[in-house]
């Protein structure tokens, strides 16, 4: 075993192309996440587009059935897995250690393995479009739409497969974010005095680990069924189509809280800055996440309410539902709060995080009205739903990832993004999205079905949808502005280590901040333990100006990079490739990966050193 | 694996990859748990045979699932002989475990192979799709654990493995022992409860 780990000689360099693919540095994972995420932003932008341009006008023959069902399948699976998880995913990584005052997560390298195997899963998924055998059952692929006899070729495989291989990525992801919250916080930083931003990766984190292992055993039915003869959902035989439903939802619910509690922790960081005062009610922010993290796995089926659970089922899962409000609407009263009285600053960061409470309180309302079981009836299935959907993810998670963006860019890099722009970046956006989304509960209200490819003119859903495609151009100049906007920023001139006068613990060092992130580990006396220093040493007369001192990198021992991490995510991409191509491709992905874990097990985490 | 030699300050005092393993036990018990619900959803609702009073032998599985008890013990005799630092007893218990652990295999093995020969297999029916499914991922984590046991007891030949990296030993302990009980509900559940069941328990859709 010792030759093995010969073979690959540790990794020294931290520069170029190498740099980054053996890097463990959670700042620098942080940043392979964001920009992944932004490319698969602008491709499933992109999907998007085509789709309104398709429903731009009646009768329209820009493209056929079967290549729509293609692209909104794309589109919903891309934004959700891979646009808006890994911008969360970014965010916990370049956040979390920073706000707890540690030097990195407590598995660096299983951080790296992390972010490979979701690149090679997002790939996996999207060699269908090279093959041309794209999934395209929606993307909670309803059974038993997606078996053999209504869907021949592998498109659904690539998608189970991908899913497959990006799931086991969110896992070892968040198990890494679960130890390094509760087991890696600075020394006085209890419980209650963690951000609230930790507090939802907590969470978030807690929630993935629990709901991804159900929806694998979904997807290896499915895969099961399509290649290995068994019936789990096909009714001729038996099967039970409602049984994927079920389990696709007792994961999908929990899901939605994946998606939006990091943008709620996103906002909960950014109000008091801006308001000038602490986060208002921070208990019952923290507790109503927890609560919201529960209740969120009692909920699933008002998925289902026109399955024909019974009638008993409904009202259940429509109780719990409206409860399930109860705790959004605490948060969003403590956020009100905050800014009531507050000396409120319009940054850019400031208007997405209001932009936030204004539209997810949009969703929100029409998210009760479809709790209500019977009302539901009505909404099943139309533009209502899309509305909906798109409120709380884009309206809400997206959202509150561009007030992050903006917040936290000047701690990334060093430099400000333009305010001007932000402003036009946030102003077309909402303009944007509300003329894209709000026309579209109209839409559903007059019966427009989801998923359909063109509709006739006499149903009079024209106008609305002309408007909608219109908003969809208004967003995509935002996202060419918000480009425009991270490019101008390589000529701009450095910021202060604190530019927004805030309040957590990463703003207390150098931006960028250095590898180890903190010289020395700071001592937690209090929540907002950054703004306790500088209130501290302005009373003394002695205003704290100056992040902490850069120290020589060499004297504190960091975990050094490695190659065993991409080395084994190859590996486990390739299992997943072979059950695509050959299974022989299978076997050999699973040498390398045990080869690669046995690799990483030899090697120490780091690399011996004088200092040590 | 054999390098936490130097005490690493925690929160809470419990080491990084112990508190690991445990989350990740929970999710794999999701996992376990989502598969489970397939099987008892699908118990009694396979339109054709054969069913599991035709293949089940309860008196067979009880001695392998006696064998994949036993492993345990041994392992818990591996963990106590690295404390003691008895590098014979850590190889002897280590080998010992995974020996009992691939006698169980063998009899899934087995019993797989006799099934398949009495008609049961992944399409024929809904109890032989939930069947294997369930119980082969099981075999899976078995097989996962005896290789990790057998590349530990390796190390342990070369003397890696002592009282400083006992959380090692641990941690496959942790592994070994949650396979274990997982085969415990298994066994409760498909064969002392579900492996009399004969035909369908409930018309379709009844």
């Amino acid at each position: 075993m010792a030759a093995i780990t010969g073979v690959l000689a540790r990794p020294t360099s931290y520069a170029g192309i190498w740099g980054w693919m053996t890097t463990v540095d959670h700042k620098r994972i942080a940043v392979l996440y964001g920009v992944t995420a932004v490319i698969f932003l602008l491709i499933g932008g992109v999907e998007a587009g085509f789709l309104r341009m398709q429903l731009a006008s009646a009768d329209n023959d820009f493209m056929g059935p079967a290549r729509f069902n293609q692209l909104f399948t794309m589109h919903a699976t891309t934004m959700i897995f891979m646009v808006i998880m890994p911008l969360s995913v970014s965010f916990f990584n370049f956040v979390v250690p920073l706000a707890i005052g540690a030097r990195d997560v407590a598995f660096p390298r299983l951080n790296a393995l992390s972010y490979w195997i979701f690149l090679f899963g997002a790939l996996i998924m999207h060699m269908s479009f090279l093959v041309g055998q794209v999934p395209d059952a929606g993307w909670f692929s309803y059974a038993n739409l997606t078996e053999k006899p209504f869907s021949i070729d592998r498109g659904l495989d690539y998608w189970a497969i991908g899913l497959l291989v990006m799931g086991a990525a969110s896992v070892a992801g968040a198990l890494n974010f679960v130890v390094t919250i509760i087991n890696m916080r600075a020394p006085g930083m209890s419980m209650m005095r963690m951000p609230v931003f930790v507090w939802m990766t907590l969470i978030t984190s807690i929630l993935l680990v629990l709901a991804f292992p159900v929806i694998t055993v979904g997807l290896i039915e499915l895969t099961m069924d399509r290649n290995f003869g068994t019936h789990f959902f096909i009714p001729a035989e038996g099967g039970d189509p409602i049984l994927w439903q079920h389990l696709f939802w007792v994961f999908g619910h929990p899901e939605v809280y994946i998606l939006i509690l990091p943008a709620m922790g996103i906002v909960s960081e950014i109000f008091p800055v801006f308001s000038g005062k602490p986060l208002f009610g921070y208990p019952f922010i923290v507790f109503s996440g927890i609560v919201i993290g529960i209740m969120g796995w009692a909920v699933w089926s008002h998925h289902m309410f026109t399955v024909g659970l019974g009638p008993v089922a409904n009202s259940v899962f429509t109780i719990t539902t409206m409860l399930i409000a109860v705790p959004t609407g605490v948060k969003i009263f403590n956020w009100i709060g905050t800014l009531w009285r507050g000396a409120i600053e319009f940054t850019t960061a400031m208007m997405f995080a209001l932009g936030f409470i204004a539209l997810f309180i949009i969703g929100g309302l029409s998210g009760i009205s479809h709790a209500i079981s019977p009302s539901d009836f009505q909404q099943q299935d139309t533009y209502y739903i899309v509305a909906h959907i798109h409120y709380v993810l884009f309206g809400g998670s997206i959202f509150g990832a561009f007030a992050g963006l903006y917040y936290w860019y000047p701690k990334l890099t060093g430099k400000m993004l333009d305010e001007t722009l932000g402003k036009l970046n946030f102003w077309l956006m909402f303009i944007g999205m509300n003329l894209t989304f709000f026309p579209m509960h109209f839409l559903g209200l007059n019966g427009m079905p989801r998923r359909i490819y063109t509709y006739t003119a006499e149903f009079g859903w024209e106008n609305l949808n002309r408007l909608a495609s219109l908003g969809y151009i208004v967003l995509f100049f935002a996202f060419l502005v918000f480009i425009y906007n991270l490019w101008q920023t390589r000529n701009s001139r450095r910021v202060s280590h604190d530019p927004w006068d805030a309040l957590g613990l990463e703003w207390s060092i150098a931006s960028p901040p250095p590898a180890y992130n903190f010289a020395e580990i700071p001592q937690v006396e209090g929540l907002d333990q950054y703004w306790i220093m500088k209130e501290r040493a302005r009373a003394a007369g002695t205003p704290l100006t100056e992040p902490e001192a850069l120290v020589d990198p060499s004297s504190i021992h960091m975990p050094s990079p490695s190659y065993w991490p991409i080395f084994t995510a190859v590996g486990v991409a390739l299992i997943g490739g072979g059950l695509l191509s050959h299974y022989a491709i299978s076997f050999l992905g699973g040498a390398i990966a045990m080869i690669g874990v046995i690799g990483w097990g030899n090697e120490p985490a780091a690399a011996p050193s004088e200092h040590h | 694996m054999a390098h936490a030699v130097e005490p690493e300050y925690t929160t809470t005092g419990l080491s990084h990859r112990k508190m690991l393993m445990w989350v990740f036990l929970g999710s794999d018990c999701l996992f376990f748990g989502a598969l489970i619900a397939t099987y008892m959803v699908y118990r009694g609702q396979s339109l054709v045979g054969p069913y599991p009073i035709d293949i089940i032998s309860v008196p067979v599985t009880t001695i392998s699932t006696f064998v994949l008890l036993m492993s345990s013990f041994a392992m818990v005799q591996a963990l106590a002989a690295t404390n003691a630092d008895n590098k014979r007893g850590i190889v002897g218990w280590l080998l010992a475990t995974a020996f009992l652990g691939a006698i169980f295999i063998g009899f899934q093995v087995f019993e797989f192979n006799s099934f398949k020969n009495e008609g049961l297999t992944l399409g024929g029916n809904l109890f032989g799709a939930s069947f294997f499914t369930l119980t082969g991922f099981h075999g899976a984590h078995v097989t996962l654990g005896i290789i990790w046991l057998l590349a530990m007891a390796i190390m342990a030949a070369k003397g890696r493995v002592g009282p400083k990296t006992a959380l090692d030993v641990e941690l496959l302990g942790l592994y070994w022992h949650f396979v274990d009980i997982v085969w415990i509900v298994i066994f409760t559940l498909l064969y002392l409860i579900g492996g009399f069941d004969a035909g369908p328990l409930v018309p379709p859709g009844g």
